[in-house]
């Protein structure tokens, strides 16, 4: 029993984290460093610049011009990405639709949709959820009636993140029977975002900004080429990816790093105590706070490693990476309320310019202390989404303990 | 990257699980439990011939190997069982301190017949007034020329009415908590001068307050030199440490185990618990504090195994986190049995007591945690 990478592995992390220093744009690095958002651009330039090594799709195989890593190889990049402060790639293009695309799309629609979204391209967005289909997804309302060679699209999709950048959507429709529980009725569209009836309405979150929208489809109509596999087969297509879709859902570097700057910074801070005159991290009740959450993302590491360890032997991440997903998110909303604790009344002020990109003006408040509050109201979405933490405790019942 | 056990290793497993599911029934357990001496001298043989009494001790001193990871199997299935036999006593405690501090003389004389079976040994510690701090000393040994004289009270004792020989920690020199002038010496159980006390632990297990009055023993029975023994002391408590951990993690995948298995047979309104959904979650958090105790024994484990200093830090994360969910699955396992599982019949009761007294052992689940904040 050993933690170690082997010699192959160490030289390969070697390599990764020599092309960060070498190729990840230091503009982008800033941004993340001073918790400005990241722009459309930012996310484009640095996929082209993955694109171009070949390393932006890393889930796919190598035919396709995926990377074909090992699962260790795959866990070495997030992992020195997350070290550099690189961003993750947007998931929806290159992770989310285009396996379904390789694995169930036909040769025509593999050559028309994957190289742009190799070479990010296209932009995609997701069109899952509806207003009244949240966690449960398979109550969705979206009709495609086919008509000739078309479908008509009529309904509405929401949380769509980031759509408004989105020069397609992929979406599960329903398709036939109204029965609105039959998940055979459901099938997988792609449909591009300038066609005639789409609008797109931003929903402003608790930070502002408007990070998802809803996704109007009134009359739309969508060539039947563009339906992927078999009518009523969506439903199947989309758990597919689903599973496709857990890996580095723990988060565990981006929370290392985040943990790290906590406790850099509460070492500056004043712990606010009348008389004690010492610093925030020499408060008993903050380090117990801080140690209990250290020792939690410590453990859910190695929950991470034996996941790891088990799919590089070639078995199938089971329902135990809802651990992966349940323990990820509760740690990095602990880190979140801890950074808001620690900003004090410097967790008060909302302005939101000195987080945008070209901001010029002084910053309120000391080390990003006034983004504290935005970060941990925003990213309470983190247990909701990806299927819920409920639905994954669900998951945990059924499937690990026969409940 | 491997998380598999070696073939040693497994073997070791096998062997110890194969002894729990057939000769360590609940019925067994307790009746050993309640017996005089509340251990089986005969499974005490047999664990000497099955080579169980060898695994913390590394092969030069004729043990299995004595890695932490070998320590974490044995101790895993163990815990499964509920094992009451004195095996954290003798082997993880008295034998890692002879191992690491005797003479070759005093290893021939006690890690042998440890090893072999044939001597009961303790290790006394902990005083009234010490709580975890080991260097907490006032237990007072004077030397004169070869001859020592020892006078002091030493508080729960593992295995102590049983040890023929016990291992004491002694002041001999120092204020009370100094780290410097703690010493280790071994004393003859029926030397004149020593009066034990004899109990059971709330977790069927056995322990003895011990006294000293002017118990005289040979220099030649000190271990180490004198007034350097805190480090093999702390190091000692902490291998135990991690041996309850996995101890912990075979107890509380027993208790879930049992917990969801009664679930699914008890019947309310019609329905079997099971299918509450307040029931099932309360389950799926067991399981997930279950599986994240599992990973930082690992971690603490190999972390010990690699010998770079780590192991201290890594230990007190492991024994913080371990001490959290034992206190969640041992209490959750009992509420939701409900009103069986208050009574002394049902065994998932005295899973949540071994749970507890885990908790409380060779430091505390805050006492680790602050540990770990500080290192």
């Amino acid at each position: 029993m050993n933690i170690d990478f082997s010699a192959d592995e160490l030289a390969f992390q070697q390599e990764v984290s020599t092309f960060l220093a070498e190729e990840f744009p230091e503009e982008i690095r800033n941004k993340t460093a001073n918790s400005i958002e990241l722009g459309k651009d930012d996310y484009v330039n640095w996929q082209k610049i993955l694109a171009k090594k070949g390393w932006a799709a890393t889930n796919w195989p190598v035919e396709h011009g995926g990377t074909g890593w090992t699962p260790t190889q795959k866990y070495i990049f997030g992992n020195e990405c997350a070290k550099a402060g690189a961003p993750e790639v947007m998931a929806f293009g290159l992770k989310m639709v285009a396996p379904v695309i390789y694995i169930y799309g036909n040769e025509e629609q593999k050559q028309r949709f994957l190289p742009d979204i190799l070479a990010s391209n296209v932009w995609w967005c997701q069109g899952y959820s509806e207003p009244n289909a949240g966690s449960d997804l398979a109550s969705l309302k979206t009709t495609a009636v086919r008509e000739g060679d078309e479908y008509v699209v009529n309904g509405t999709k929401t949380w769509t993140t980031l759509g408004q950048h989105a020069d397609w959507i992929f979406c599960l429709v329903r398709t036939g029977a109204a029965d609105v529980k039959n998940q055979n009725a459901i099938s997988f569209l792609l449909i591009d975002m300038k066609t005639p009836g789409i609008n797109v309405s931003p929903i402003y979150l608790l930070d502002g900004s408007p990070e998802v929208n809803e996704v109007h489809f009134d009359n739309v109509r969508v060539p039947a080429e563009n339906l992927i596999g078999e009518e009523g087969k969506g439903w199947t297509y989309a758990k597919v990816l689903l599973t496709h879709e857990r890996t580095n859902i723990a988060g565990v570097t981006d929370s290392k790093n985040r943990l790290k700057d906590l406790k850099e910074k509460a070492a500056k801070t004043s712990d606010g105590m009348p008389g004690s005159h010492s610093m925030l991290s020499d408060n008993h009740a903050w380090q117990q706070k801080v140690a209990e959450l250290e020792i939690e993302l410590l453990a859910l590491e190695y929950t991470e490693l034996k996941t790891l360890a088990a799919v590089s032997t070639g078995k199938a991440p089971g329902p135990e990476s809802s651990i992966l997903k349940i323990k990820g998110t509760e740690i990095q909303q602990t880190i979140d309320i801890l950074n808001v604790e620690m900003a004090g009344y410097y967790g008060l002020p909302f302005v939101r310019d000195q987080f945008m990109d070209g901001f010029d003006g002084v910053p309120i408040g000391p080390d990003q202390a006034a983004a504290s509050a935005p970060i941990y109201f925003n990213n309470r979405k983190a247990t909701i989404y990806g299927g819920s933490n409920e639905i994954q405790t669900n998951i945990i019942c059924k499937a690990v303990l026969g409940l | 990257m491997d998380f598999s056990y070696s073939e040693e290793q497994q073997m070791l497993q096998d062997s110890v699980s194969k002894f729990i599911s057939t000769e360590y029934d609940w019925d067994s357990r307790q009746a050993i439990a309640k017996s005089e001496t509340g251990f089986s001298a005969d499974h005490w043989q047999l664990f000497a011939e099955l080579g169980w009494l060898t695994v913390p001790f590394k092969e030069d001193d004729g043990g299995f190997g004595g890695s932490a990871v070998d320590l974490i199997v044995t101790m895993e299935e163990f815990g499964k069982g509920l094992l009451v036999e004195p095996f954290l006593a003798n082997t993880i405690l008295a034998g890692t301190l002879i191992a690491e501090a005797g003479s070759s003389e005093q290893k021939t004389e006690l890690l042998t017949p440890l090893m072999e079976g044939n001597v009961q040994l303790a290790f006394a510690y902990a005083e009234p007034q010490s709580r975890y701090e080991l260097a907490n000393i006032q237990c007072n040994a004077v030397i004169n020329g070869d001859e020592i004289v020892l006078n002091g009270h030493k508080a729960v004792v593992l295995n102590g009415a049983a040890a023929e020989k016990i291992l004491v920690s002694v002041r001999t020199s120092g204020d009370a908590c100094d780290r410097e002038g703690v010493s280790l010496l071994w004393v003859d159980a029926n030397s004149a001068g020593i009066r034990r006390e004899s109990y059971a632990s709330v977790d069927g297990q056995r322990a003895a307050d011990i006294w000293f009055d002017n118990v005289t023993l040979p220099t030649s029975n000190l271990l180490g030199d004198v007034g350097e023994a805190i480090d093999v002391i702390e190091m000692t408590i902490d291998r135990a440490a991690l041996a309850i951990c996995a101890e912990a993690v075979g107890a509380m995948q027993m208790s879930l185990f049992k917990t969801v298995e009664y679930s699914k047979i008890r019947k309310q309104f019609n329905t079997t618990l099971s299918t509450f959904q307040a029931l099932q979650h309360r389950m799926a958090n067991m399981f997930i504090e279950v599986e994240q105790a599992k990973s930082i024994l690992l971690m603490a484990a190999m972390e010990m195994d690699r010998l770079d200093g780590k192991a201290p830090k890594a230990l007190s994360a492991a024994k913080s986190r371990i001490g959290k969910a034992a206190r969640l699955v041992g209490e959750e396992s009992i509420q939701i049995h409900g009103g069986i599982g208050v009574t002394d019949e049902l065994d998932v009761g005295h899973y949540f007591k071994r749970l507890t007294a885990i908790q409380f052992s060779f430091g505390s689940t805050d006492y680790h945690t602050a540990r770990f904040a500080a290192s």
